[in-house]
């Protein structure tokens, strides 16, 4: 209910304050992109209606439209700090950057709404002839030109979105000047662009969809040129001087003036965009989107970057939503564009390639990182890492990514405001095709830092190398692969399900879903070794058992090279192979402890032995051992085929689909219909819970949830030692007492694991976690924590205690004699269940210094619960996440100072933080040069009255470098514009269809011969010819 | 004063007077009726049939008192041996209609409080009451589902609704959670204390309005061993009426207020306290381990195989046991009732039917 971004539910204890405080990694569904190349700042909208702004690495805006409505389209005023958003409920938004104590925020000021035709009843009634198709912002900043699906081009001021009704340029007065053999009767169809020229902003180029582009004079309303096209337009450009435009058709091909190209002799789907840009080393850059050959590569989602005689069409793997150049603001008379850098947003991910480096390589981006390049299996916080590994991991990091181009983050405007951030956090995410990331999660933006991969210690079905890249030399157009998203995993067994890393020793635990538990090292130089292979049987020769599901992973054999990072030593393998469902690590006892559904280990790295296996597995249940997850996979993999081959077929982004094809106007009345009926009263059959406690022998009683070390009291209250614990789905908890060697002596004596209790809980809710509490009540230091003087030692006199949170109810039990001391019931009083819980430190918000201990808990609900430890007492409880979302529940990880991460979408991190001491926010400020202030009106639609009132304010503007063109008194203005560049003869806009003299039949018929035969005759010339020179045709 | 008492055990037939304003004490006449008998070696259990035709236990002073106040002018005494004694023959209408009990008296709080002994013998288990009379609207109803160890599955369903509510503004619909399906046979389809459609008002004391069927769900399965759930019975009819005394001019009458009023209302009616549902509760199962050394020398060892798979199964073969345990003692009790029921049910001479307005004055014998 509450926007992103902003603070969230009220604070109840002055140490708490939940607010969710930024998001990391790539909007979900973007549907728009502009950019501001005076702030250097890029706006992306989204699917959802959101629409954040980026800059500089740590400059990031967000804003949340109230209607949750798709962002078609985005427009900055340049310099202005308004950014216009179109939804597509077809209403037009005035996004204002104001200040606020030294800030930037995004705040949405004014909307408008296009009122529909008089006569075609309410206005709310989505007229699709007021439809807009095109915004376009004019340069002087006062007006905005809206193109409609009717082809009536309306004018709206700026900034109080104020309809200038006797403006408003209807098709009709177009048609006025077109011949009659073209108008023939039928419309002239939507408005598909509008381009203000870029040197004389009261000229207009206008482009509709049947292929009329009209030049015209907006002060005198006159059609200054005409150019009759016959195909069905796409877009339109401007060339930098005015003396030139590029436009792009539904066939693929693009024109420049008016001459025709044709990017192959076969049918080709449309070009949606097209751009050109100057360069002062001679030949022009021209970059479009689409046009490929329909019947090859029509699936393909590609922009083509021409330059003279070069060539690049860049693939990408996601649908390309928008792209952009990167240029000075200002180009001096007669100068160049020399576009920096070409930045181009598609539906998975941004990418921005150097223009100005040779071969045009990427630039790394410092945002927005495509989290979810493969899906996210599992992550993990680690929180104050220390510099040396921090270090380590930026070096092998860039070892693996060497930057191919010199160019500096192109999108660099405003100022990051926001503190270094205190202290490194890493966050770790493990995803389905077997690779571990590394992000740099200490700020605001979420730095990919490092890449880990196991898949290459196994045999998988399929290679790796990618045979595009092969063919990619004999092909035309020369495809490029760029962007690194690959949603597809080759094989679904290497995803890793858990990890686990000790930031003192660079010591990892890697665990996957084929049973695969990978020990590593950080190394800095890479090697050449064999892993060690151990199995581990966890059914201990339990009878009447058959795993049914998916076979182990074959490691590879011999050695194998592995480059600088995390190198693995050991691999354990869990027999049966089901997915490790619980995994920790202790470096100073060289323990790594692992369970699945079935039972757990414990293996001694250091010795490469293991030490315990047990099964957890109850005798009735069966259903473990079905493999119920790899019957899961096995459906995901042919969901996965099945989506890939939807989207080979998917047609390339058809603009407006929904609004233009017949059948879907049928619907969208029938929609409509229904809901002036009201919603129909549908008789459901309600849906039915049973009640019925949950018995020993459900299925999957044996998972084990958690598991953990610990150095404390378990046989009796005079001696501590090591011990492992481990909790299952059927709420039993397993105590070993550890024999572990002094650190001298670990290659001679083997470590030895005791069964020292066991523990059921009556409710038999899943454990999800186990924590010992020191005399004190604080949880026990990590391992090394202590011997490092990163935490105080923990309090060995006093007696300890065990903190045990079940799905259903937290419990602290006294130790070593096992007896409970106090327990808060949360499902009962609730009727809620634990999903995730943590034991966070809480600054209180009087002093740093103090910290308190508390209990966080994210329940199904998502709901976060906060509990003093170890009294569990409830201290405050806020929603955090839509409890619909079970994906986001579930991707919850805390980290140990009170925040939090969860995943909005599959490529969203939100960041939540429940301390006000210790928040990660966006601080950033945009330097806005605004020529005039948002007038507060109440109300932002036409009034015939204020627009009167307002119109004279707008021209007495200072700054503006226009004259505005004043609708009100031409005559103020008459057509006193030189006659420009446009007419001048070198021009290969000169056109023989000149509105202002006559035009005959003749005339009109030579111009479609005449274009007609250059397509046949282009047609004919062979491939070679026609790549790369078809721009100039007359 | 007369009195006419019966002994089930093979009916033997004992008439005595008492001085009705002077009964004396519960123990004396327990002592009085056992040596009467010549039964000093039993333990037995004393009731008496009330104005209603109601059988009553008598067992402390002020029930005592009770009965022989109300009999007008004979008391008739029923003996019963301690172990045959069936609780839920007790209250309404249990002589005069051999049916199951809609209401059974039971105290679980024996053990806290020994002295008032007017409750179940020890080997008998409860598995439902009514609780709360006393502070609930008459139109609702608290009932607590016991299911310890038991091998009947609580047995219903839950679904979501709307229900009519009363307020400020008039009638208002608001969504509620009702029962919807009672499985046969189990727990609270035997108690014939929940129907289908009655709607579901809280859980262990807490408000269930505002809740989602899920939450609804997650807290009456968390407090399944001892469930108590306030439900507005969707069947009105048969709801406790504690002001007036009964009108029930038909047999039909559910009332219980006689057996109420029979007895100091706070011994019989239990209260609901958040506290006591808590230290009623199971205990956690802790099995110390062995704590002898367990290795791992080699992969698949079979001697480390072997003594995690003793370590692996001790604890559930004790679990195994007691569940077993529990399970034999509740099908006991479970038939033990039955049993007594289905006696009652099949034996003609039970059928008591005393008419309204008391038994016959004369003090005629009744052959059982």
């Amino acid at each position: 209910p509450s926007p992103r971004g902003f603070r969230v539910g009220v604070p109840t204890l002055t140490c708490l304050s939940p607010w969710q405080t930024v998001e990391h990694g790539f909007p979900s569904q973007p549907s728009a992109l502009a950019y501001d190349p005076v702030l250097r700042v890029m706006a992306i909208g989204t699917k959802a209606g959101a629409v954040k702004l980026y800059g500089a690495p740590g400059v990031e805006l967000t804003g949340l439209h109230k209607e949750t409505a798709t962002v078609t389209q985005l427009h900055f005023l340049p310099g202005q700090g308004w950014l216009l958003s179109l939804l597509d409920d077809n209403t037009l938004h005035l996004w204002e950057v104001c200040q606020k104590e030294g800030c930037s925020h995004l705040e949405e000021t004014r909307s408008f709404g296009l009122p529909g035709r008089p006569g075609s009843g309410s206005a709310n009634c989505s007229p699709g002839i007021t439809r807009v198709t095109v915004v376009l912002p004019m340069a002087a900043g006062t007006l905005v030109c809206l193109g409609t699906e009717g082809g009536a081009v309306y004018f709206v001021t700026l900034p109080t979105l104020t309809l200038l009704e006797d403006k408003t340029l209807f098709p009709d007065e177009i048609l006025q000047s077109v011949p009659d053999e073209y108008r023939c009767g039928k419309a002239l169809g939507p408005v598909e662009s509008i381009q203000e020229h870029p040197r004389d902003g009261s000229r207009l180029l206008i482009g509709y969809s049947r292929g009329l582009v009209v030049l015209w004079e907006q002060s005198t309303r006159l059609v200054q040129h005409l150019f009759l096209g016959n195909q069905q337009l796409e877009s339109l450009a401007w060339e930098q001087s005015g003396k030139s435009i590029v436009s792009s058709h539904s066939d693929g091909g693009y024109m420049v003036g008016i001459g025709v190209s044709v990017s192959g002799p076969f049918p080709c789907k449309a070009i949606s965009k097209i751009l050109w840009r100057t360069c002062e080393s001679g030949t022009p850059f021209i970059i479009f989107s689409g046009g490929m050959p329909r019947a090859s590569y029509g699936d393909r989602h590609c922009v083509s970057v021409l330059q003279g005689q070069t060539l690049a069409t860049l693939d990408f793997t996601s649908r390309v939503i928008d792209f952009f150049t990167v240029q000075s603001a200002e180009v001096p008379e007669g100068g160049f564009e020399n576009p920096r850098a070409l930045v181009v947003l598609v539906e998975e991910e941004l990418v921005a390639i150097d223009l100005q480096t040779p071969g045009w390589p990427t630039i790394p981006a410092p945002y927005l990182a495509p989290l979810h390049s493969s899906a996210i299996t599992c992550s993990c916080h680690v929180s104050n890492v220390p510099l040396k590994l921090w270090e380590r991991i930026l070096s092998v990091g860039e070892q693996q990514s060497p930057r191919q181009s010199s160019a500096a983050w192109p999108i660099d405007g405003g100022k990051n405001l926001a503190q270094e951030p205190t202290q490194r956090g890493l966050l770790l995410t493990g995803h389905e095709d077997g690779t571990v990331r590394f992000w740099d999660a200490s700020g605001v933006s979420l730095k990919p830092l490092y890449k880990l991969g196991t898949a290459n210690i196994f045999q998988t079905d399929c290679e790796h190398n990618d045979s595009l890249n092969q063919a990619g030399e004999e092909e035309w157009p020369p495809f490029r692969k760029v962007g690194c998203f690959d949603p597809y995993s080759d094989d679904p067994r290497l995803g890793v399900q858990k990890i686990a890393l000790c930031k003192y020793t660079a010591k990892m635990v890697v665990a996957g879903t084929a049973g695969q538990v990978l020990v590593m090292e950080l190394s800095d130089e890479k090697s050449e070794h064999a892993v060690s292979v151990a199995t581990v049987d966890l059914l201990q020769d339990r009878e009447g058992f058959t795993w049914k599901g998916h076979d182990r992973l074959a490691p590879r054999n011999g050695p194998l090279s592995f480059p600088p990072g995390f190198q693995p030593s050991v691999l354990v393998q869990c027999v049966p192979p089901a997915a490790v469902t619980a995994v920790t690590l202790h470096s100073e006892w060289n323990l790594v402890a692992f369970g699945t559904s079935h039972g757990f280990g414990l293996f001694d790295y250091y010795r490469r032995n293991p030490v315990l296996a047990r099964c957890t597995l109850h005798p009735n249940d069966s259903l473990a051992m079905e493999g119920p997850l790899s019957r899961v996979k096995s459906l995901k993999k042919s969901l996965r085929q099945s989506f890939r081959r939807i989207r080979k077929s998917r047609v390339s982004g058809k603009k407006r689909l929904n609004a233009s094809s017949p059948s879907s106007k049928v619907q969208e009345a029938n929609a409509q219909l229904a809901e002036q009926a009201g919603p129909p009263e549908v008789e459901m059959t309600p849906v039915q819970r049973r009640i019925e406690p949950r018995s020993a022998d459900d299925s999957l009683s044996g998972v084990v949830r958690c598991l953990y070390f610990a150095d404390t009291f378990l046989r009796d209250a005079a001696h501590h030692g090591p011990t492992m614990w481990a909790g299952t789905n059927s709420g039993s908890v397993f105590a070993y007492a550890l024999e572990v060697p002094s650190q001298e002596k670990f290659s001679e004596r083997a470590v030895e694991a005791v069964l020292g209790k066991e523990i059921q809980l009556m409710h038999r809710a899943p454990v999800v976690s186990i924590a010992v509490l020191d005399g004190r009540g604080n949880p026990l230091p990590e391992p090394y924590e202590v011997s490092r003087d990163l935490a105080k030692a923990p309090d060995m006199q006093g007696s300890h205690s065990m903190l045990i949170s079940s799905e259903e109810q937290f419990k602290v039990f006294t130790l070593p004699k096992v007896s409970a001391k106090t327990k808060f019931k949360l499902t009962a009083h609730e009727g809620c269940r634990v999903r995730k819980v943590a034991l966070v430190s809480l600054a209180s918000a009087g002093s740093e210094e103090r910290l308190e201990n508390c209990l966080a808990c994210l329940t199904n609900l998502g709901d976060i619960h906060i509990f003093t430890v170890p009294s569990l007492r409830p201290q405050v409880h806020y929603s955090c996440i839509r409890k619909e979302d079970i994906s986001g529940i579930a991707s919850c990880v805390f980290t140990k100072h009170g925040q939090g991460f969860y995943l909005i979408s599959p490529s969203e991190f939100e960041r939540f933080s429940l301390s006000a001491r210790n928040v990660t926010e966006p601080l950033c400020r945009l330097e806005v040069a605004r020529s005039m202030a948002t007038p507060k009106l109440p109300q932002a639609n036409a009034c015939p009255m204020a627009l009167l009132q307002a119109w004279p304010w707008v021209l007495a503007v200072p700054n503006a470098s226009h004259p505005p063109c004043s609708p009100g008194s031409p005559e103020e203005h008459p057509a006193a514009f030189s006659p420009g560049p446009i007419d001048s003869p070198n021009s290969s806009m000169e056109n023989p269809l000149d509105t202002t003299g006559d035009i005959t039949v003749e005339e009109v018929k030579d111009f479609l011969a005449s274009s007609e035969e250059a397509e046949r005759n282009l047609r004919n010339t062979s491939e070679d010819e026609a790549r790369p020179t078809g721009i100039l045709i007359k | 004063m007369g009195g006419s008492k019966s002994l089930f055990f093979g009916a033997e037939f004992r008439r005595f007077s008492l001085d009705r304003y002077k009964p004396g004490k519960f123990e004396d006449f327990y002592k009085l009726i056992l040596h009467i008998h010549h039964i000093a070696n039993l333990e037995v259990m004393i009731g008496y049939a009330d104005v209603h035709g109601d059988l009553l236990p008598i067992n402390n002073d002020d029930n005592f008192f009770k009965a022989v106040s109300s009999a007008h002018p004979l008391l008739r005494v029923f003996i019963q041996r301690q172990d045959e004694v069936d609780y839920s023959n007790f209250g309404t209408n249990t002589l005069s209609r051999k049916k199951k009990a809609l209401v059974t008296l039971r105290n679980d709080n024996l053990r806290r409080r020994p002295h008032i002994n007017i409750s179940m013998p020890h080997d008998f288990r409860p598995v439902s009451s009514i609780i709360d009379v006393d502070i609930l609207p008459e139109t609702h109803r608290r009932v607590r589902l016991y299911r310890h160890g038991c091998e009947k599955p609580l047995g219903f369903y839950i679904r979501d609704g709307t229900s009519v509510r009363v307020t400020p503004h008039g009638l208002e619909k608001v969504p509620g959670i009702f029962i919807s399906r009672m499985v046969p046979g189990g727990l609270a389809e035997s108690t014939g204390l929940l129907a289908v459609n009655d709607e579901v008002l809280e859980v262990n004391g807490i408000e269930v309005a505002g809740k989602t069927l899920d939450q609804v769900t997650d807290m009456m399965i968390a407090n399944s061993h001892n469930l108590i759930i306030t439900v507005k019975p969707a069947n009105q009819r048969n709801n406790i009426i504690r002001s007036s005394r009964m009108s029930g001019s038909s047999g039909q009458s559910t009332d219980s207020t006689a057996s109420h009023h029979s007895l100091p209302t706070s011994h019989v009616l239990q209260n609901f306290h958040p506290d006591e549902m808590e230290s009623d509760e199971e205990a956690d199962i802790v099995i110390e381990g062995g704590l002898e050394p367990q290795h791992i020398p080699k992969l698949h060892s079979i001697t480390s195989s072997s003594l995690s798979r003793i370590n692996g199964s001790s604890l559930s073969h004790r679990l195994q046991r007691d569940l077993v345990l529990n399970n034999n003692s509740g099908r006991e009790s479970n038939g033990n009732i039955h049993k007594l029921l289905s006696s009652l049910k099949t034996d003609p001479r039970h059928s008591l039917v005393i008419p309204r307005g008391g038994i016959e004055e004369d003090g005629t014998v009744i052959t059982l």
